[in-house]
């Protein structure tokens, strides 16, 4: 049932409103409203009942395991919420001055510093609020950087074609043509093919390595030599950082710029979609381009900076500092961690990753590079069953959550057919990978034995499998009162 | 290791199965030449309790703050059931609905969200939120001029009473696309813009932009302007404060045309339902638009659909134009956005309801009225524009206003937005807010602490001006 469905006409809350309705005569008649907006009348207790029951439908990290390949669902403390949420953080107005907001830069100015150490650059900004956002920041500065010097010919972007979507995408954002790059057998760009595309017109390359594919990009210094000696500037995305955190620092391969999705490496929540946070980091060469604001320490305070101060920024992204209560937890979950718990994440994030893969090869699972360490994740292909049961990557994410489990990635990256990208992060124990590896082990034998069975799956949730069709065929975006 | 539930003997015997000595091993495919040594400017870990204390050592020394800034971001009770529901692990740490069985509470959510959205806009359909206020008014530019078949031109004019951020933000995130933003000046008196000043024959305009309230709080024109952008086949896009709406005119109404109501496009800042300050985020970005244009609109949107058994459900709509699907042709790169903020805001306008909304907002422009009328009587301080406002004004000093602000924040006080700097004809100008969170008492002390602070910067004057002069 909606909320809408449980509305009673002028049913008040009556406290959480100004006790009484005010009489506005200072505003001309025609600039105001004169109908109701459709908001539920409900009680308190009706909302919070209502929400509490949808939240009961969700799968969540705090209630199952969540292998998401490529979204890194580890586990968020607790505290990070919690101490981001203190007063003194909640109500600091974004243009309250510098004398009155020490404690919040402190935060912001450290975790810049930290994010610096991680990622082996020369500075970072932390303006943009998501990845995607982190992702036009990069691409913007290399365009900046190309304008600044004068060189206009550079009308290309490189993107692996395992690359995020929003790669591509961004790509066209600052208006550069994409360029793809094919992958060879063992997940590894193609060398060759890189060379023959790389140019005169060549602005950049964005790269992920660790790989969408789940693989470390062992040749990174040849391309990285390849790009720059084209002219080329290297974008790293930081997606997947979890699998390198001080093991390898994208300064030391080679790149230019990158972005961090601190939703991912740095545990903050996904919050069903977001939001997210997207620092960018740069090398020296790019430094005066970053987004603003950014805050700098000069003789123990600390102050904001804006483009008044660095005129070649490619400016703001964002109305104020991004999205700066999740760049809080981001710090609050880099203090808990400290430098040898950052090391740890990707040790075990990694012996996690290859635990499974190996069960699962041995379970007779096809894994899409066997041959290759896993990294954070790594890809099983479904394609024999395809082929050979009629069950599909699909129908497996489906039955899977019956069995308790959140669905691991399907169908991305799109290079290999019928693909599970399967990521547990470091924060899951030994059994419950053995958990899920029983569940797949057991669909399987269900797909040998009653295909459709896998087929019509899920059957313990809330829905069973959706009509998408109609979903976009016959529009149903929002609720009206007088058809229902 | 902090997070990290590993005893020994589990390692040893995940090692076992792996077939390596070591974890170390696992790493044996990254060049050595590239390993790091490891991270120096990260500190050793603090425990849960340490960290605690740091916090509330940090927090504490931004606390105390009696703020009468708006400037886009506007401070609002917000009840207590709104984040105690919003940061259930079922909303928090879920992620974008992908697997729609399974995500059947935030879609619904989403679902109930678009449809409060589109009522309180007064259009017909809304997306599920795009990051915040400035960048939603970018992807609103980069939708009309996708969706404006009419218009050849690339060309979007930007009211200077726009938020001087949006105006930056939307420049910077399209003019890689070679569109251009043109902006139009308000007018000095009342500080709108007056619609008879807009040209007669402007060419070829793909949009309008159309702020209600504007940055300076006034309420534009938005029927003649909205007429205007019409008569010129170009697309009126609103940009409104969503708590206003429970106020004033929903843009979907907007214009005297029968035959081609309403903005096209209406988009804003959603932190006003249910977002703390937070020092700027995270806040939601909104955007709704008409029925014609859906296809052109970016990011998340939800459908009512049904199941195989024919029972009704919720899932991810339209996701052909999305990026990961149209890659490189998608309308827009964005992924993530920022549901958990959706969340509060669904829940908030559900607790507060059309009446509550409203006594809010009506609560809002009384309170900033008479925090016009205690500042009126502080000498050396004027209001500038003569034009019905929404909670929002603007005042001038006679003394700089950078040494009023400083005062007034040694006392714990944020006064308001300094003006000069985005406009530099408004010399030593501030812009005032008072939402319905702000006494009797509030601008009462704010009144008498300003009348001190004057008295003081008169004196400090008075006693330097021998020495300059």
């Amino acid at each position: 049932m909606l909320i809408f469905e449980q509305s009673q006409s002028e049913r008040v809350n009556y406290s959480q409103a100004p006790l009484d309705e005010a009489v506005i005569d200072d505003i001309p008649k025609e600039l105001l409203r004169k109908d109701n907006a459709l908001l539920p009348e409900v009680s308190e207790m009706q909302t919070v009942r209502h929400y509490t029951r949808l939240s009961q439908k969700n799968f969540s990290i705090d209630t199952q395991f969540y292998p998401l390949g490529s979204c890194t669902m580890k586990y968020n403390p607790r505290a990070c919420n919690s101490l981001a949420m203190l007063p003194g953080f909640l109500n600091r107005h974004p243009l309250s001055p510098d004398n009155m907001s020490q404690g919040f830069l402190s935060c912001m100015h450290e975790l810049q510093e930290m994010l610096k150490d991680v990622t082996g650059m020369k500075a970072v900004s932390l303006a943009p609020m998501a990845g995607a956002q982190g992702e036009f920041a990069g691409v913007a500065m290399i365009r900046a950087y190309h304008d600044a010097k004068g060189d206009d010919g550079r009308t290309e972007i490189l993107v692996p074609d395992a690359a995020h979507g929003t790669n591509p995408a961004t790509a066209t954002m600052c208006n550069f043509k994409v360029k793809e790059i094919p992958t060879n057998a063992d997940g590894d760009v193609d060398i060759e093919a890189l060379k023959a595309a790389v140019g005169p017109q060549t602005a950049g390359i964005m790269l992920t390595n660790p790989s969408t594919l789940g693989v470390f990009e062992r040749k990174i210094k040849e391309i990285a030599d390849i790009i720059h000696k084209a002219g080329g500037l290297l974008y790293y995305d930081g997606a997947n950082l979890n699998a390198i955190l001080g093991k390898v620092k994208p300064g030391d391969m080679g790149f230019d710029v990158i972005h961090m999705n601190l939703h991912k490496t740095f545990s903050t929540p996904h919050g069903g979609g977001g939001p997210g946070a997207g620092p960018v980091g740069v090398s020296e060469r790019l430094e005066a381009f970053l987004p603003v604001p950014m805050v700098v320490k000069s003789e123990n305070e600390y102050h904001v900076v804006t483009e008044k101060s660095r005129s070649q920024s490619i400016g703001r992204l964002s109305t104020f500092m991004g999205n700066a209560g999740v760049l809080l937890r981001a710090y609050i979950y880099a203090r808990l961690l400290g430098r040898e718990g950052m090391h740890r994440v990707a040790e075990f994030s990694t012996l996690n990753a290859n635990y499974m893969m190996v069960k699962l090869i041995a379970a007779g699972f096809d894994a899409a590079f066997p041959n290759r360490r896993a990294t954070h994740e790594f890809i099983i292909t479904l394609k024999r069953q395809a082929k050979d049961l009629n069950v599909t990557a699909m129908d497996f994410a489906k039955r899977l959550l019956d069995y308790g489990f959140h669905a691991p990635t399907t169908y991305f990256p799109l290079l290999v057919p019928e693909c599970l990208l399967i990521e547990p992060t470091e924060t899951e124990d030994m059994e419950t990978l053995d958990n899920f590896i029983d569940a797949m082990v057991a669909i399987q034998k269900e797909s040998e034995q009653d295909a459709d069975k896998v087929k019509g799956a899920p059957y313990t949730l809330p829905v069973r499998r959706l009509d998408d069709v109609k979903a976009a065929k016959e529009l149903d975006l929002a609720w009206q009162a007088e058809t229902n | 290791m902090p997070f990290v539930p590993h005893t020994e003997a589990e390692i040893q015997a995940m090692l076992k199965t792996i077939g390596v000595d070591s974890i170390e091993q696992l790493f044996d495919e990254i060049p050595d030449a590239l390993r790091a040594e490891g991270l120096k400017d990260v500190p050793e870990a603090l425990n849960e309790m340490q960290v605690r204390r740091l916090m509330q050592d940090r927090a504490q020394q931004d606390a105390r703050n009696l703020c009468f800034a708006g400037g886009g971001a506007y401070e609002h009770h917000i009840p207590a059931a709104v984040w105690e529901i919003t940061t259930r692990g079922e909303f928090y740490s879920a992620y974008t609905p992908y697997q729609a069985e399974a995500s059947q509470g935030t879609l619904q959510l989403l679902y109930e969200y678009q449809t409060m959205m589109t009522s309180l806009n007064g259009m017909d359909v809304s997306n599920a939120s795009l990051y915040d206020g400035a960048s939603a008014l970018a992807e609103a530019v980069l939708m009309a001029v996708r969706a404006n078949r009419k218009s050849k031109s690339k060309r979007i004019l930007v009211p200077n009473t726009v938020h001087p951020v949006y105006r930056q933000v939307a420049h910077n995130i399209v003019k890689g696309q070679g569109i251009t933003l043109e902006s139009i000046n308000y007018d000095a008196t009342t500080g709108i813009i007056n619609p008879a000043d807009l040209p007669d024959e402007p060419g070829d305009i793909c949009a309008l932009v159309i702020p209600q309230p504007n940055y300076f709080g006034a309420l534009e024109d938005v029927d003649a302007l909205t007429d205007w952008a019409h008569q010129h086949n170009a697309l009126a896009i609103a940009v409104v404060n969503p708590m206003s709406l429970a106020l004033l005119k929903p843009p979907g109404q907007w214009g005297t045309d029968t035959d081609k109501p309403g903005a096209d496009i209406a988009c804003g800042e959603g932190q006003p339902l249910g977002a703390p300050l937070s020092s700027g985020g995270p806040y939601f970005g909104f955007m709704c638009c008409r029925q014609a244009y859906v296809r052109q609109m970016p990011g998340r949107i939800i459908g009512r659909t049904i199941d195989m058994d024919g029972k009704s459900g919720y899932s991810l709509t339209l996701q052909a134009r999305e990026q990961h699907i149209r890659r490189s042709k998608a309308t827009s790169n964005i992924c993530t956005n920022q549901g958990l903020l959706v969340t509060a805001a669904t829940i908030f306008m559900s607790l507060l309801g059309p009446q509550g909304l409203k006594r809010v907002a009506q609560q809002s422009h009384v309170n900033t009225n008479s925090l016009i009328t205690a500042l009126e009587h502080v000498p050396g301080v004027t209001k500038l524009f003569q034009r019905a406002h929404f909670h929002e004004a603007v005042f001038q000093f006679d003394l700089p206003v950078e040494d009023v602000m400083q005062a007034l924040s040694e006392r714990g006080i944020v006064g308001g937005v300094m003006l000069e700097e985005e406009y530099p004809e408004l010399k030593n100008c501030l812009l005032v807010c008072a939402t319905e969170t702000k006494t009797a008492e509030d601008i009462q002390s704010f009144q008498e602490t300003l009348m001190t602070i004057s008295k003081e910067l008169q004196a400090t004057r008075r006693s330097e001006q021998p020495r300059t002069a």
